[in-house]
């Protein structure tokens, strides 16, 4: 072509020479135009760069004969073409693969050694087994080995976790150290792996308004695009002869056409899906799953937070959380205290044996009597131990101290003198109050904390993390009730989110705006119930899917914005005739260039 | 009753005018085309017959854009 340019052809040989390239560029276009106009699509937008080439070829015929024109515009309509499909494809790949925690095959054992099989055929309770390196293919429970593994394709999480015998694994983990028997506990199907690949494939099926609006738009913008072509194409000419003016046809009609070539939605509208999947499939890497483009769309303008206080603040166990006024050495009376308690299978007793942490020696403990409801009494390495609550230590006569703190108090005496006291109480979990901090940090207005647990135990959390308001004492039903109080009194643009174990407040899950499972590895329930799901229990990835939410809205909306805005400049520019079909084809595949590699940036969130 | 179809189509409107087009075919109470991952769901009316539907929805989406497939 560009030889063509210097060959100094004349009339109907230099046509001839110019559509050689023309139609062996726009061959398929032009056949898929035509078949077009026969199903009577004609905002089709090959019909469209049909028109506006062979528009441009008659302009040309009729004026000075420039016919590159027409050619270059196919050209870079098809090299726009082909670039989107490469790039959607490419991502579409890639974002699959690193989604892809699917395992490709079982080690079963049999009677001739192990054998690989596909995990779909492997029924419940067949004994499989894993080696270092291998994916846990299915859910089950191991009954033989220990091996630390590799939890970070589903939660995001670093620090491997330990599975030893009797624990239950979930598939997708990555057993990193040594070989694993593992008793299948559930059909692949309804194992964690493929739960979660399901969801995350299909949530992108899940439009948000954003997506609704391209497509709405895109469909009324080419019938506008093409009306305000015909509009210019006769309107320019005729208002310039009324006004005296030389009508210039040709003029306008070729600035007619630069409208048509703008006319093709594509590049508006391939973007947003992308973001949308790229953000999900991001998110998914850092353990959180979105159940949906909407919910995403939605935790983006998330507002008010509700969160359930047992399980998703605190650990939901009791923990010795502190040795008060103790007059021996603080390991010594939880000593005294594991080994009074060593034979009861309360959980405060329980939590007391754990705190001690070493082999209770039997022939160190006698004459153990349980008074129930108040405590127990033994003699332990030759003293009296008391171990109890209030009433043990009046019926006994000992003087104790209140404890100031909140939580289940063990109060111990040593030979009839008091001791000192234990305090038991659930933990609050470690980034609990900065997860609350953080989520202030990113624009969340009002932090609420339910609970059903005592005012005084309630009151004493929210302080220490630092929640805007707290309701203790609520049944089930009242959680629910509450979430509908704040719900109504919101604004309608901010949206609420619920943050539970999804164990038994499921129903509030359902009633938020956004119902947010947390720590939910294998639970089905939560899984099935929340719009959000985070793998592990950390309060802070609530403040983080917030960000990887708002990223990727804020990318939706740049392209939005950005290639509406060069589309309309563009038309703005055509219409005045200074913009030509050249910079019209260079600004229509440029944008689209630009809103792909943009929307692929949605993808990378580990540091959001 | 709700049916997942894989598909092939070249570009995002063009898989609109799909979802637009499938919508549109009687029979069909729902229809979503996902471009990203290259899947139509459909909702089929209580009823119908969800294999001559589909005849119809491939026929239909055939005329708004040639290129399209649906593998059913």
């Amino acid at each position: 072509m560009v030889l063509l340019h210097f060959l100094s052809l004349e009339g109907w040989v230099r046509f001839a020479a110019y559509m050689v390239p023309y139609l062996i560029i726009g061959y398929d276009i032009l056949k898929k135009a035509g078949k077009g106009i026969l199903n009577r699509q004609v905002f089709d937008e090959n019909f469209l760069m049909a028109l506006a080439t062979v528009g441009a070829i008659v302009v040309a015929v009729t004026g000075e004969g420039d016919y590159t024109e027409a050619v270059a515009v196919m050209l870079f309509y098809q090299i726009g073409e082909l670039f989107q499909s490469y790039a959607v494809g490419k991502s579409r790949r890639n974002i699959s693969e690193l989604m892809d925690i699917r395992p490709d095959y079982a080690n079963v054992e049999t009677e001739n050694g192990i054998e690989q099989v596909d995990p779909d055929e492997v029924e419940v309770g067949t004994v499989i087994v894993v080696k270092p390196g291998e994916k846990i293919p299915i859910d089950g429970e191991v009954v033989e080995g220990r091996a630390s593994l590799d939890t970070a394709a589903l939660t995001g999480e670093s620090v491997p976790r330990t599975a030893n015998v009797g624990d239950s694994v979930i598939s997708g983990c990555i057993c990193l150290d040594s070989i694993l028997k593992i008793r299948t506990t559930k059909e692949f199907g309804e194992s964690t792996v493929s739960k979660v690949l399901d969801m995350v494939e299909n949530a992108s099926s899940r439009k948000s308004k954003s997506e609704n609006f391209i497509s709405r738009f895109a469909h009324w913008y080419t019938p506008a695009v093409c009306i305000g072509a015909l509009l210019l194409a006769v309107g320019g000419p005729l208002v310039r002869m009324v006004a005296g003016y030389d009508p210039m046809w040709m003029d306008f009609i070729y600035r007619a056409l630069t409208f048509l070539v703008i006319s093709c939605p594509c590049a508006l509208v391939i973007s947003i899906p992308l973001s949308f999947f790229a953000g999900i499939g991001g998110a998914s890497r850092e353990g959180v799953l979105v159940k949906g483009s909407n919910y995403l769309e939605a935790l983006a303008s998330a507002k008010i937070v509700v969160f359930d206080k047992t399980g998703t603040m605190t650990k939901g166990v009791f923990e010795v959380s502190g040795v008060h006024h103790s007059t021996v050495e603080e390991e010594q009376l939880l000593k005294y205290a594991a080994y009074a308690e060593h034979a009861s299978s309360h959980p405060i007793a329980k939590s007391l044996i754990a705190a001690y942490g070493k082999p209770i020696e039997l022939s160190l403990v006698s004459d153990v009597h349980e008074i129930s409801g108040n405590g127990v009494t033994a003699k332990v390495d030759g003293h009296e131990i008391l171990c109890g609550n209030e009433k043990l230590m009046r019926s006994q006569g000992v003087l104790y101290r209140e404890c100031s703190h909140v939580g289940t108090v063990v109060h111990m005496a040593i030979d009839g003198v008091y001791a000192g006291h234990i305090l038991i109480s659930d933990i609050i979990k470690p980034t609990a109050a900065q997860a609350i901090k953080e989520l202030k940090n990113s624009g969340v207005k009002k932090t609420v904390m339910l609970t059903g647990d005592l005012e005084k135990v309630g009151q004493s959390v929210a302080k220490e993390l630092g929640v805007d308001e707290v309701y203790c004492g609520l049944l089930p039903g009242d959680k629910v009730t509450k979430v509908e109080e704040l719900l109504g009194s919101k604004d309608e643009k901010d949206k609420l989110c619920f943050v539970g174990d999804g164990i038994n407040d499921a129903p509030v899950i359902g009633r938020a705006d956004i119902g947010i499972a947390m720590g939910s590895l294998g639970s089905d329930a939560a899984i099935e119930a929340a719009d959000v799901v985070l793998m592990d229990d950390d309060p802070l990835k609530v403040a983080k899917a917030i960000r990887i939410a708002r990223k990727c809205i804020r990318i939706v909306y740049e392209n939005i914005y950005f290639a509406i805005g060069i589309k309309l400049a563009c038309l703005a520019l055509g219409a005045l005739g200074i913009a030509n079909m050249w910079l019209a084809i260079f600004a229509d595949v440029g944008v689209m260039v630009i809103a792909v590699v943009n929307a692929i940036r949605a993808l990378f969130v580990k540091k959001v | 009753m709700k049916k997942t179809y894989k598909i092939e189509v070249d570009c995002a409107n063009c898989a609109n005018k799909m979802e637009e087009a499938a919508k549109a075919t009687a029979g069909v109470k729902d229809a979503t085309v996902n471009f990203m991952t290259l899947k139509m769901i459909v909702e089929f009316e209580d009823g119908a017959d969800a294999k001559g539907v589909m005849q119809d929805v491939l026929k239909n989406c055939k005329k708004v854009e040639d290129e399209c497939e649906i593998y059913l």
